[in-house]
């Protein structure tokens, strides 16, 4: 039977991981190479990296800083920010990644996701739409350009007819809060989309992946739980198991 | 040696770090000569199964291949779309033949209820015992991300896969194995897998 995934999401910046609160301030996690060999050992399922550095700077993606994590990362690794074209995602994967996480490219320009799933395999495209709530509504919210008039059921339909492989959903205003996931949101989601929805933003215990999983997630994407609380990811796959989830119980 | 064959479907080097994590002599090439002096080739592979053969053949490796491992026998590992390869036919985008080594079709899973691509962590469910698992648990959970699946029959298998039905998850005949998931990628014991591979002996 097919597992429920755990995956960190972590942000690169000036050569650290770090994790943020509400796309705001940051808190440093620990060195790359380190941490993904921590990762490793802890039998998460997958591990997500996005360059906030080369998003928000315009600065050309650290190859360099890929390549060491891809070394200790014996486990499929998704990397985004930044990514602007084609010449872009070979950098990446030959850099040792396994998919790439496009956003801001994908809002200005769908075809590229049309583009790069056809020559790299749609698994290869992961498609991250960042969420807020405006007014009782949710909207697509972008890093530079702030909340756009844009319905996010929509733009993963669309997303998911251009090719996309995977839909990586943030919740801007649950992140880094501990509250849990937008359940709300999960829930226009449920069902709509064929392909595998990560739910990302506000685990902060382990009972809050079991809610998400039960509202029509497909995997559990979290920072902040492995890294200022308590718990392992062990103990909340545990939980998760308990409650009839199946998952992957490392032997 | 091991040669992992270079013909441009991605995630080679995933492969490459992977056999020398667990210590094995790697070689990613395309180089006949290279591939000649090799005692084990490996096919790995992402992405579409006509698009792979071309590509075998713009190169000049299907008949190298063939020699390699049909008639010198040399061990063999297929890993996703190169364990598809090795099948009679696709159906992936137009029907195209593979490399007919183990006979059967490759198809697409009739999604219904369930997502396509069959993506994350699925278990294996051994049929028959298999060298390429020593100290693996029956049960174990690998990495998959697939849309097409090799129906080889009885005839190849080794294990199987719950995805809405059983598929073959991985086959071996002779010298020749196949696996659909990414060991590379399955953490420990796809490395123990990687290891069994690298310590066969004739």
């Amino acid at each position: 039977m097919l597992k429920h995934r755990l995956i960190p999401c972590v942000l690169l910046k000036d050569w650290q991981l770090v994790k943020s609160i509400q796309f705001d301030s940051f808190r440093t996690i620990g060195h790359p190479t380190a941490t993904v060999r921590v990762y490793n050992a802890r039998n998460v399922d997958e591990l997500i990296v996005l360059d906030i550095d080369a998003s928000l700077k315009n600065e050309q993606i650290n190859t360099e800083i890929i390549s060491d994590m891809a070394d200790e990362c014996f486990m499929p690794l998704t990397i985004g920010g930044g990514i602007e074209d084609i010449d872009g995602i070979y950098k990446v994967l030959n850099a040792g990644a396994d998919k790439i996480s496009i956003n801001s490219k994908a809002i200005e320009d769908q075809s590229f996701i049309r583009q790069s799933s056809r020559i790299f395999g749609s698994q290869c495209i992961v498609c991250s739409i960042d969420v807020k709530k405006v007014n009782g509504q949710y909207r697509v919210f972008n890093k530079k350009k702030g909340v756009l008039d844009i319905d996010p059921l929509i733009l993963a339909k669309e997303y998911e007819t251009m090719g996309a492989g995977e839909i990586l959903l943030t919740s801007v205003d649950n992140e880094g809060t501990q509250k849990g996931y937008d359940l709300e949101l999960l829930r226009l989601f449920k069902d709509q989309l064929q392909i595998p929805v990560i739910i990302n933003g506000g685990m902060g215990k382990p009972h809050h992946g079991t809610e998400a999983i039960k509202n029509g997630a497909d995997a559990l994407a979290a920072a902040y739980i492995f890294h200022f609380s308590q718990y392992t990811p062990a103990q909340i796959k545990e939980e998760l198991y308990q409650s009839n989830i199946p998952v992957r119980i490392p032997v | 040696m091991i040669a992992i064959i270079d013909y441009s479907m991605g995630n080679l080097r995933s492969v490459e770090k992977a056999f020398q994590k667990i210590g094995a002599n790697v070689v990613i090439t395309k180089d006949h000569d290279i591939i000649k002096r090799a005692d084990k080739i490996v096919l790995p592979g992402v992405g579409a199964f006509k698009e792979g053969m071309e590509n075998l053949k713009q190169f000049g490796l299907i008949a190298l291949l063939n020699e390699q491992v049909l008639q010198n026998k040399k061990f063999f590992l297929g890993i996703c779309l190169g364990m598809q390869l090795i099948g009679s036919r696709s159906y992936e985008v137009e029907e195209t033949p593979g490399l007919n080594w183990i006979k059967g079709d490759v198809v697409k899973f009739n999604s219904g209820k369930l997502k396509v691509p069959h993506v994350g962590w699925n278990n294996i469910r051994f049929i028959k015992p298999n060298v390429l698992f020593k100290n693996i648990p029956d049960q174990t959970d690998f990495y998959f991300v697939h849309s097409y699946y090799f129906e080889s029959g009885t005839q190849g298998a080794t294990t199987v896969t719950d995805y809405g039905i059983d598929f073959v998850s991985s086959v071996n005949k002779d010298n020749i194995f196949g696996c659909q998931f990414h060991p590379e990628k399955s953490q420990k014991f796809g490395l123990e897998i990687l290891k069994n591979f690298a310590n066969l002996n004739r």
